[in-house]
């Protein structure tokens, strides 16, 4: 069974975010230990850069495993403020640390966000 | 799942380790147990430990089981030794491929095949038809056999320590071959020196009843050379960077032997060694004499995006003229690798493709295959 911290929150489509989803305030976004494992070893992460639009819902970037590859769905809506920079020499930490250091990017919100799901929701939907 | 789910006898065994099991030609069946990096750099480096009961087993008896299968497969079955083995095919009248086989010789009139899980019914099922005529029986033997492979540089210690008797046997053996052999615990094993890793490595036949004291043994025995055990996944990545074909991506009944570049085992006979009639031999003369239209390539990637299987070829122009069969980022070279049908015209070594990548072009170069061969 995957970890799924109490604190954040969640989309349907497997990423977490890390803060209060709403305009004007800045969150942290990453994929969730579920996701990690099902692509297995993540070997290329290609987020979004510095200064991107995100929308949410919407396609932002692609993550692959030797195994296979997977889009990257933004969960909120805004601008890219930050990415790490580190996944790029060692896109394993989405698999060690799918939670912390393997944060993905960083996003400006535009539009609060309604939909995410809580960790009792997201727990249920990947059962 | 569904009802009709068929779980491997080393079910508890994969569920014991944290295995993540998926479906898989019917069956459910462990992808990876810790990583799939881990699990493919154990087989080039030490040794991994194979569930391959999913795979179908079939024995063919009677005085002319070695005539029935020069009729029915594209090999010279008949020519093989006692306890050899052979990498074959059974085609279709058209010369498209049903499944690729190996075929070991147990007797003078017992051969033992195996067959790919998903296509394990329709050999049962094409090879029956074939029988008509012939002084031989089949019996299909899937259920009662499990498999389990060691493969990896340090195999062929760790299953001569497996042995009780025979252990001499297992260092004697040449790849392609088999024996049989008493493992510890009074065990009866079949053992042959073939793989799909393009690694050094070992497969054993057992009673399915047998399957989870094999297996315990094969963990405990080659602990200590870092055998680990090893998922589907990691099979796949192995058996791409050693440019072996899977069926249902290279092969299949669109395909004939000459298009997968394996024209060689397809045995039409000489003047001094003739070979009698069988199925295809019309058709696949004429795929023989005529060449291939499009020839099976191995592809290696600058970039860090994979080609993956049904990715289309893209000439200079971007028109697409082939088609991915494989692809994924290769553990051990650290960059994409592909295999896939394009024109001759694009076949040679150093000409360079692209590759749709969902949407966005990425060239890689053709390349002789395979991508990694062993150290002999």
């Amino acid at each position: 069974m995957s970890n799924v911290p109490e604190e954040l929150a969640y989309s349907a489509e497997h990423e977490w975010v890390s803060g209060e989803p709403d305009a004007g305030a800045e969150v942290t976004v990453g994929i969730t230990e579920h996701a990690a494992q099902a692509l297995g070893d993540i070997v290329y992460v290609e987020a979004p850069r510095v200064g991107d639009t995100v929308v949410a819902g919407e396609v932002c970037g692609e993550l692959e495993s030797t195994k296979a590859v997977s889009e990257l769905y933004s969960p909120v809506s805004g601008t890219v403020v930050a990415v790490n920079e580190a996944l790029e020499g060692a896109p394993e930490t989405l698999n060690s640390d799918a939670y912390g250091d393997g944060w993905i990017f960083k996003v400006e919100i535009s539009e609060t966000a309604t939909d995410l799901l809580d960790a009792e929701a997201y727990a249920a939907l990947t059962e | 799942m569904s009802d009709a789910t068929l779980r491997s006898p080393l079910h508890d065994q994969h569920v014991a380790l944290g295995a993540t099991l998926v479906p898989f030609a019917g069956w459910e069946m462990p992808v990876r147990y810790t990583g799939d990096i881990a699990e493919h750099t154990a087989v080039r480096t030490a040794a991994g430990l194979f569930d391959l009961s999913h795979m179908g087993e079939i024995s063919i008896r009677g005085a002319q089981a070695a005539e029935f299968l020069d009729h029915a497969l594209v090999g010279r079955i008949s020519a093989v030794a006692l306890w050899g083995a052979k990498y074959t095919m059974l085609c279709t009248p058209e010369g498209g491929v049903i499944d690729d086989l190996i075929v070991y010789r147990r007797d003078w009139d017992h051969f033992f095949i195996v067959a790919n899980a998903a296509n394990k019914d329709v050999v049962v099922a094409e090879l029956t038809d074939r029988l008509a005529g012939f002084d031989a029986s089949l019996e299909d033997i899937s259920r009662e056999v499990a498999l389990i492979a060691v493969q990896g540089p340090r195999a062929e210690d760790i299953v001569a320590r497996m042995c009780t008797r025979g252990d001499d046997d297992i260092h004697a053996m040449r790849y392609y071959s088999a024996a049989n052999v008493l493992l510890e615990g009074d065990i009866h094993a079949f053992v042959a020196r073939t793989g799909y890793t393009g690694e050094d490595g070992f497969e054993l036949f057992v009673d399915a009843d047998e399957a989870a004291a094999v297996w315990a043994l094969a963990l405990a025995t080659g602990a200590d050379d870092g055998l680990v055990p090893c998922g589907l996944s990691s099979r796949d990545t192995l058996r791409l960077e050693a440019g072996m074909p899977l069926y249902g991506q290279e092969l299949t009944r669109d395909t004939t032997p000459f298009d997968a570049g394996l024209g060689r085992i397809v045995v039409f006979g000489t003047p001094t060694k003739p070979r009698g009639d069988f199925v295809g031999r019309e058709a696949l003369l004429r795929a023989k004499v005529e060449g291939p239209s499009r020839v099976l390539v191995g592809l290696l990637g600058d970039g860090r995006r994979a080609a993956r299987a049904g990715y289309g070829v893209l000439d200079a122009d971007g028109e697409t003229v082939g088609v991915v069969t494989s692809g994924a980022p290769s553990p051990t070279l650290g960059r994409p690798i592909a295999m896939a049908y394009v024109p001759a015209t694009l076949a040679e070594p150093g000409t360079v493709v692209g590759i749709d990548v969902r949407g966005r072009r990425e060239d890689m170069t053709v390349t002789a295959l395979p991508f990694y061969s062993r150290a002999s």
